[in-house]
């Protein structure tokens, strides 16, 4: 955004009023999300700055919120913080519980979305795919329909086939999750697809490869990066789900997203901060992840168009 | 298969008199076809076990519940008698022939505990009716004919033309009257189509309200996305990697995290009310309200929407060359004709792309209305959530989703013949 040496004052004027405009832009994206972290370490049940966390006292901070996390729910949460405290902790706290159960729907959601996607994926970007547009604009659709309409037409399906009594544990979410997940799948595996030479897997079936192989050995290292990204979209989708997991999951299958929504509605503390503060970690994780792969990924592009 | 074709290419141009065969003796053009549709099996069992996956768990539960929208037998399933007299005499005024049917349909009623739900149906196109239905379902053993006086004598109002219409409009299972009520619309005792009174006009107006507030955030993000992705585009790539980061961030971030941010940030107690009470810049009597109404709900979705209009418009702007606003303006034009001429025509797939996007993704939110909206915030979706959860008139729900979704899916197509599906690009 270099200014030319021919600007007259007012384009130079307009150049820094840009600049600082984009800087406010970037500022309104990112401060919403860092200023939780501070506040969640509030020593007061305050959603503000106290005078003390101004001044930089630490009596003004603590650690109160994170420990509330541990503590509710627990049966004994005063006991000595022993062997025994931990295990009550591991077992009853309610953050943890709804922790597990949404590790436990994204791990199963996700490995149902990145297996069906992306098989789906490779057939869709086959050449000689019919009816590829059609079928291509169906399977992206969860993207698209309003969650609410989603969540209402699953609510009443399941209902009527009785999922519930099946006796398989969390098995609505976890089939309603993948379909949500399933158009980020695509779309990644696809756009790692767009340059693939599918001379490779010829040269390969020609070599004596059966399909299994040439699929593990040379498609699967390609597509692998834009795999990952998928079913991590795929997972950070079913993490953040709400609004299908009030409709069909029944009272027992808290999940960190409901629970987040049940105390911002009801009682809204500042352990939600804390939880809030927790995720954003995990969500810079996660885009570090996403970050590294795609690097690599383009790395292997660069490889291949050199050779 | 290329091998196969190959030779049998050869072979045909040495014997040119025989058709075009493979070496096993069939004709090219059928071996060809064979391998094709091999092929075209093979793409297709691929996609196939997806492909149903979604059409039986997404695709039919979501026509089911369409269904409800014109499919509602509560009423026409429960007064079998009653239905029948209404289908043998379309539009005639209820006689005793009619009270009697009602009565004995009232007391299997009672005697099914279905009451309820036939009051509720008919609740649904004649508020306050269904108390009546429950009343009369329970007297209904003692009646004694005429019952016409008997029915009356209960109640007075079951003699009110408007409940009889009403009535008569639920006796059949299919029926356009939810559509009619999600367009603010209703039947008069005569059975002409009318709007509803002023005051009860809810509908049509959120509709538009969703829409205008739909347009307004696709607006904003644009005008905020515009010289933000020009500026990524224009820098060199690790620099604009690195603030690229600042995109993505809240793209991964948790939604319920960034609504609850900005609850944090707006409220009356908040951080950026008492920055601005500190500062002196508002008075501390009357801090600004900016949760729980159309501001903060606008505020937060912009912030939650953004992301999704920078990056198609980056991923358009980074491959333009500055070359040709700079001879634009080597033959005289100003920065802001080059700017409108030259520049802007170039981005507008992105723009386009963005734009629709949005669009779309705005027009069906519900989490962050629900929780920063208020009264004044609600959008159509937060009345099927209601309609679901609250007053169980699903039937309603149902038809509001139909509209919404009709809207969503005539946006979706629009989408794909602009954009491309295959187009459609996260991070």
């Amino acid at each position: 955004m270099s200014l030319p040496i021919y600007a007259t004052p007012l384009e130079k004027t307009w150049h820094h009023i840009r600049r600082i405009l984009c800087c406010l832009v970037f500022l309104f994206l990112i401060a919403p999300i860092l200023i939780v972290i501070p506040l969640s370490f509030n020593a007061e049940p305050y959603f503000t700055f106290t005078q003390k966390m101004l001044s930089l006292d630490p009596t003004g901070f603590s650690l109160r919120w994170y420990d509330a996390l541990l503590t509710t729910g627990m049966h004994a949460p005063e006991a000595a913080r022993g062997s025994s405290w931990w295990r009550d902790m591991w077992e009853h706290a309610q953050w943890i519980s709804a922790a597990k159960n949404s590790m436990i729907v994204g791990f199963f959601s996700t490995l149902l979305a990145t297996t069906l996607g992306t098989l789906a994926a490779l057939g869709l970007s086959r050449p000689e795919m019919p009816a590829r547009r059609i079928i291509m604009a169906v399977l992206i659709s969860p993207m698209i329909v309003p969650i609410i309409i989603t969540a209402t037409g699953l609510f009443f399906f399941y209902s009527s086939i009785r999922i519930q009594d099946w006796g398989i544990p969390y098995l609505g979410i976890i089939l309603a999750h993948s379909i949500l997940g399933i158009p980020f799948v695509i779309i990644t595996v696809t756009a790692t697809l767009v340059g693939f030479d599918h001379s490779l897997t010829r040269a390969a079936a020609s070599m004596g490869a059966t399909p299994w192989t040439t699929f593990r050995s040379i498609t699967l290292p390609l597509i692998l990066p834009g795999m990952i990204s998928g079913a991590l979209f795929a997972f950070v989708t079913s993490f953040d789900e709400v609004v299908v997991v009030m409709f069909i999951a029944s009272p027992d299958e808290q999940t960190i997203p409901r629970q987040m929504w049940n105390g911002i509605r009801e009682s809204i503390s500042p352990a939600i901060l804390s939880v809030a503060t927790i995720l954003v970690v995990f969500s810079v994780l996660l885009l570090t992840a996403v970050e590294l792969l795609r690097r690599r990924s383009e790395k292997m592009r660069a490889a291949d168009t050199s050779i | 298969m290329a091998d196969l074709s190959a030779n049998g290419a050869i072979t045909g141009s040495n014997v040119a008199v025989t058709p075009l065969s493979t070496t096993d003796g069939r004709s090219l053009k059928t071996a060809l076809a064979a391998a094709q549709s091999r092929a075209k099996r093979r793409a297709l069992l691929l996609v196939l076990p997806l492909l149903l996956f979604i059409l039986i768990s997404f695709v039919l539960p979501i026509g089911q519940m369409l269904l409800r929208s014109v499919h509602n037998d509560a009423f026409s399933a429960n007064m079998p008698v009653l239905s029948a007299w209404f289908d043998e005499n379309p539009g005639k005024a209820p006689d005793e022939a009619a009270y009697s049917a009602l009565v004995s349909d009232l007391r299997q009623a009672r005697a099914d505990k279905t009451a309820g739900l036939i009051g509720t149906r008919v609740n649904y196109d004649l508020a306050g009716s269904r108390s009546m239905f429950t009343a009369a379902a329970r007297k209904a053993p003692e009646l004694e004919p005429p019952y016409r006086d008997a029915v009356l004598a209960i109640n007075a109002d079951w003699g009110n033309p408007a409940l009889w219409q009403a009535m008569r409009s639920a006796s059949t299972p299919y029926t356009a009257n939810f559509y009619l009520a999600a367009l603010d619309m209703t039947r008069d005792p005569q059975g002409n189509i009318v709007r509803v009174e002023e005051s009860r006009r809810i509908y049509v107006s959120h509709f538009v309200k969703t829409f205008v507030f739909s347009g307004v955030i696709t607006a904003i993000c644009l005008i905020l996305a515009y010289p933000v992705a020009h500026m990524l585009a224009t820098l060199p790539l690790g620099k604009s990697n690195l603030l690229m980061i600042l995109v993505l961030l809240p793209f991964w971030t948790s939604l319920l995290v960034r609504t609850t941010s900005w609850m944090v940030l707006l409220q009356e107690q908040g951080v950026v009310n008492n920055a601005l009470v500190a500062t002196g810049t508002v008075d501390p009597a009357n801090r600004l309200s900016m949760m729980y109404n159309q501001t903060g709900t606008v505020i937060a979705m912009v912030h939650i929407l953004l992301p999704f209009m920078i990056l198609p418009l980056y991923a358009v702007m980074r491959p333009i060359k500055p070359h040709y606003v700079r001879a634009a303006r080597s033959l005289g034009a100003s920065s802001w004709t080059a700017f409108r001429q030259v520049y802007l025509p170039q981005t507008l797939p992105g723009i386009g792309a963005g734009a629709l996007l949005v669009f779309i993704l705005a027009v069906g939110y519900y989490i962050t209305p629900a929780l920063v909206g208020g009264a004044s915030g609600q959008m159509i979706s937060n009345f099927i959530a209601y309609h679901m959860q609250s007053s169980l008139n699903w039937s309603m729900a149902a038809a509001l989703a139909a509209i919404l979704l009709a809207a969503v899916l005539l946006l979706y197509w629009l989408y794909d013949r602009l954009v491309g599906i295959d187009n459609i690009k996260l991070g």
